[in-house]
């Protein structure tokens, strides 16, 4: 699946599109898990959120192929 | 209802003109706007620029909702929302909000419920730059 970066999770994973080839990852709750995995200097920085098409989503919201995700840094606008 | 909403991310220079004229109403005699500038300091350090950068879709997703929830929960007529993208220098305008509505009570608040909503939640990030470094704000280790 990929996910979009932006603000400060596009400085950690130093892309602002995120490729990853895990198979079993089901709910936003399991891409946390895998992110904060994988790049540990996110718990570091800040806390995050994941969108799934446009909307903010909860742990146990399910996820797939299909959906547009991108990781949401604390938003700074205005 | 739509058709009294704009709502717009732009690299150019923010316009006060153009959501004033958007939001003029024969029907409103409040019209209330919010305009935030970019600011030559932050917590005690110097700032020389900003950058802005933004999830489109979803930014302009949300900027919508404002909107309209600026009409349903203070009757506001138009709303103009117009946000920064790229890089900012110091006075130049970040953020336009304009609202029009019959009276100006509900224009002053339907404004100050906009900004506050669009700071919390609209998936919008401001890079400062600093003399010694940037760093994305909210964001700072």
């Amino acid at each position: 699946m990929k996910l979009k970066c932006f603000g400060v999770a596009k400085d950690i994973v130093d892309s602002s599109l995120l490729t990853i080839e895990e198979q079993d990852l089901t709910t936003v709750g399991e891409l946390k898990a895998y992110l904060n995995k994988h790049y540990p200097t996110f718990s570091q920085y800040a806390t995050y959120q994941i969108a799934v098409n446009h909307s903010i989503a909860s742990d146990d919201q399910i996820i797939s192929q299909m959906d547009e995700l991108a990781i949401i840094p604390p938003v700074s606008g205005g | 209802m739509e058709l009294n909403i704009d709502i717009q991310i732009l690299k150019n220079q923010l316009s006060i003109d153009d959501c004033y004229e958007f939001i003029l109403d024969e029907t409103c005699g409040g019209i209330c706007l919010f305009i935030g500038t970019v600011r030559n300091h932050n917590k005690g350090e110097s700032v020389k620029f900003l950058d802005f950068e933004s999830y489109a879709e979803m930014a302009l997703k949300e900027m919508r909702q404002i909107a309209q929830e600026c009409q349903s929960k203070f009757k506001a007529k138009k709303v103009a929302i117009h946000h920064k993208e790229g890089k900012a220098d110091i006075k130049d305008k970040a953020v336009i909000i304009a609202i029009s509505c019959i009276h100006r009570k509900e224009a002053f608040e339907a404004c100050e419920y906009a900004i506050d909503q669009l700071k919390s939640r609209v998936p919008i990030w401001k890079k400062e730059h600093l003399a010694d470094g940037s760093y994305w704000i909210n964001s700072r280790p």
